[in-house]
């Protein structure tokens, strides 16, 4: 009788606790590097407001948790010969946060805004290559003259000013997501605002308390809603490595998307796999300034490149979360192939300095006339040891260095107003897997990311005959030979591709490590 | 004595607007604006940006609007949280701040008030050199060394408080950053305490006080104590406004979302607006302050008044 009451007791208690278990809310405490400047889609322009806005909104095309393009609230699409219109067929059951449909109307609306002067987009460049787009932002042309057209509910035709066959690509950037036109209509820029806020992702807003989380709920309106693990996400700001490290110690977070690099080797004892390094698709770079006298010699770069031990640099100043880089474009990008090393890449280190002294010598300089460098780089400990590496590998060489260290935001500005300068630290993290996305910025127009003021004609011809090719292949062939260019007559000096840190909990599944570091929600699970 | 209260407000007037002035200028002396990012803007958005932000206006035209706007309480949009104003940013984290200073500013009173009265009273002996030496830790261990190690022991390896966030203001979220921020703060009380209440305990009307046979109590509390209190009282004007209008630190590892962090925030985002706002919030703390401390002064000194 009592071992019968007793084995009651169990199943109804083991009963409970199943029972518990199914209704137990998942809730995922994601740790991101900052704040959100805004939760304006149109408006945003850095990574982490990329994070939570992919879990908020979808656009025509989305991530799969391997950071691979999918099909988003278009399932399909067709591309005309010329390669320059774009036609998408829109999900039927694609719906709003508040059950209204997305319809082809709502991209043709969200468009035209972020091309709007008046809506300061930051970043609506990104969406340039759409007809009129660079006129319609720069208010030479009417929104209505945007290569943006919905043909009925669910049909969207977007034209472009010439073919751009990482197009597609370009629409999962977050400047790609839509807005709900009517919310927008009603409350202006308060549409962002928690008790105004409609979305057509999987989640959507409840709560952002700055500097405190942005809370976010799942969308029962999302078309795969069915197939969504976590039910409220909180994102906690992490400006502090070294806290959110504790934070996730002491199971606070489950995810965080930084980690503190000076302690990457008690990370690597402690963590085990919890702590995640992955290829990222960037590369830490010094832009050579090639106005500058000395520097205008090919030898003198050349020299300058090949003295620097960049194993050292990525293994020993940053801990191996970054990976000696001896191109521009990052390996693993897509639409390329293998990026065009420097043909130093495979000689050893002191071999490549005793060439390296040679040509410096050529070039007119060594110990009786050494030649006097100054690196700007912006506030950071790991860029200064770096800095202070290079110009000790460049000193046996007979080069003075001396270092310039000032806030990022003056910086970058000395850059923009093109001041003086000889070599400064930059980094480019790619918003698109094309080879297009780097090599562009030392196109002779762009003024605003050529920080080396590099002009070469044939190098531009070649980007702007790649522009214009559509068969992907032959367009890799002609970026290569421009990256062989680049890497003859080097605007910048590439340092290191960077590596993406993360640190995810033994209980987290679905986050998938890839050289975006794109990690949806919505492929995510918890067990507790 | 409201006439000097009122005088003393109105005094605080033209001192505000110098700061703000000065605070708006220097400001805009800095090198590089809210829009300059890593990743350069196209010059036409930038040109849209700063005709949104009337940052395209002559820099007087500029600092008359602000003027205007800060004289019906308005503090203008933040330039890098674009979704709120400055005015929503700090009704939000004002409290939290306030909330975060006055609890670690009481918890420093009694402890090292305690701390300093039992010291004094036990001068050279162990008890006052143990309590000296503990102050002159607290003193010299900054808070980020300290927070870490408090968070390593009892958030991580005892699991008994949590490392971060503020929970709404949850108990167990307030006590590791108030205990944080308070430690220093006792420190200065409990050697402040100690100094002032020594030379007391030896002043001629505690000695008077003793002839007459008062109790200890009477003595120490009453007599001795209400005179000592009064140098940690003038401390505690710039202490309390340094305390309620945030701690950067504290609040940027411990992840609480108080006013603090906005001041290195805006600074390095050039949130103009930002800055300018938390320059004004704590040039108001200071002054309310020391305005109280002056009053506190006169209630606990007769020789004092300022009818």
């Amino acid at each position: 009788m009592l071992k019968s009451m007793r084995v009651s007791a169990l199943a109804a208690a083991l009963m409970a606790a199943t029972s518990l278990t199914a209704f137990a809310e998942v809730v995922y405490h994601r740790g991101n590097t900052a704040d959100p400047e805004t939760l304006d889609q149109h408006k945003t322009s850095t990574v982490y407001e990329a994070h939570i806005l992919r879990d908020l909104y979808e656009g025509l095309v989305t991530y799969a948790a391997d950071g691979q393009i999918i099909p988003g609230v278009a399932e399909d699409w067709t591309i005309s010969d010329d390669g320059t219109v774009y036609t998408f067929t829109l999900r039927d059951n694609a719906k709003w946060s508040n059950g209204d449909p997305v319809v082809a109307g709502d991209f043709e609306y969200s468009l035209r805004r972020i091309m709007t002067p008046d809506t300061g987009a930051k970043y609506a460049t990104v969406l340039y290559p759409i007809m009129n787009a660079e006129k319609v932002n720069k208010g030479e042309a009417k929104p209505e003259e945007l290569g943006v057209k919905a043909v009925d509910d669910k049909t969207l035709e977007i034209t472009l000013e010439s073919p751009t066959p990482f197009f597609v690509d370009l629409l999962g950037h977050q400047t790609g997501l839509p807005v709900h036109p009517a919310t927008v209509e009603e409350h202006g820029t308060d549409f962002v605002k928690a008790e105004n806020f409609v979305s057509n992702g999987a989640y959507t807003l409840t709560e952002f308390v700055p500097n405190a989380h942005i809370k976010a709920v799942k969308n029962p309106h999302f078309h795969d809603a069915a197939n969504v693990q976590v039910e409220t996400i909180f994102y906690h700001p992490t400006e502090d490595r070294g806290a959110a490290l504790r934070r996730f110690q002491a199971g606070e977070l489950h995810t965080n998307n930084d980690a503190p690099t000076e302690q990457v080797d008690f990370m690597r004892e402690n963590l085990g796999d919890q702590f995640r390094v992955a290829p990222y698709l960037g590369t830490y770079y010094y832009a050579l300034n090639h106005e500058d006298e000395n520097l205008a010699k090919p030898e003198v770069r050349q020299a300058l490149s090949m003295a620097i031990d960049r194993e050292f640099l990525a293994d020993e100043i940053w801990g191996s979360t970054m990976v000696a880089g001896y191109s521009f474009v990052p390996p693993g990008i897509g639409n390329y192939g293998e990026p065009a090393y420097a043909d130093y890449k495979d000689m050893s280190q002191i071999d490549r300095e005793e060439k390296a002294a040679d040509l410096l010598e050529a070039a007119g300089y060594g110990p009786d006339k050494p030649l006097k460098l100054t690196i700007n780089y912006n506030t950071s400990e790991n860029h200064k040891n770096t800095a202070v590496a290079i110009a000790d590998m460049w000193s046996p060489l007979g080069v003075e260095v001396s270092l310039v260290n000032t806030d990022t935001k003056t910086h970058y500005a000395m850059l923009r107003d093109r001041q003086d300068f000889d070599v400064a630290r930059a980094g480019w993290i790619g918003d698109y897997s094309d080879p297009q996305n780097f090599l562009f910025m030392v196109e002779s127009d762009n003024t605003g990311f050529n920080y080396a003021r590099y002009e070469n004609p044939e190098y531009d011809a070649l980007m702007d005959e790649a522009a214009a090719t559509i068969d992907l292949e032959k367009r890799a062939g002609i970026l290569k030979q421009a990256e062989e260019i680049f890497m003859r007559d080097l605007p910048f000096i590439p340092l290191m591709y960077y590596g993406s840190m993360n640190l995810v909990s033994d209980k987290v599944s679905g986050f998938e490590d890839n050289l975006l570091n794109i990690h949806p929600t919505r492929w995510i699970s918890i067990s507790e | 004595m409201h006439r000097y209260v009122l005088g003393r407000l109105l005094g605080a007037i033209p001192t505000l607007f110098l700061i703000v002035t000065m605070a708006f200028f220097l400001i805009r002396i800095a090198p590089g604006g809210p829009f300059d990012l890593e990743r350069p803007l196209e010059a036409k958005v930038m040109e849209n940006l700063n005709r949104i932000y009337h940052l395209d206006e002559p820099l007087w035209n500029q600092y008359l609007l602000y003027l205007k706007s800060i004289a019906q309480l308005d503090f203008g949009p933040s330039f890098y949280f674009r979704d709120f104003t400055i005015n929503e940013l700090f009704a939000r984290s004002l409290p939290i701040s306030m909330q975060l200073g006055l609890s670690a500013l009481c918890l420093a009173l009694v402890v090292g008030g305690t701390m300093g009265v039992f010291a004094a009273l036990r001068q050279n002996r162990p008890p006052d050199y143990a309590v000296m030496a503990a102050a002159t830790l607290g003193v010299t261990i900054p808070n980020f060394v300290v927070a870490p190690i408090l968070t390593l022991i009892l958030g991580v390896w005892l699991g008994w408080l949590p490392v971060g966030g503020w929970n709404g203001g949850a108990f167990v979220n307030v006590i590791l950053p108030v205990v944080t921020l308070a430690l220093p703060q006792v420190a200065v009380i409990a050697r402040l305490t100690r100094g002032s209440m020594i030379e007391a305990m030896r002043s001629n009307h505690v000695r008077t006080a003793r002839a007459y046979g008062l109790t200890s109590y009477m003595v120490i509390v009453v007599h001795a104590l209400r005179g000592a209190i009064l140098p940690v009282v003038s401390y505690l004007g710039p202490a309390a406004a340094a305390l309620l209008t945030g701690s950067v630190v504290i609040e940027t590892i411990f992840g609480i979302p108080g006013i603090g962090r906005y001041f290195v925030q805006g600074a390095l985002n050039r949130d103009y607006t930002l800055v300018m706002g938390t320059v004004v919030i704590v040039a108001c703390f200071v002054i309310l302050f020391n305005l109280v401390v002056d009053l506190l002064y006169a209630l606990l000194d007769p020789r004092v008044r300022y009818d």
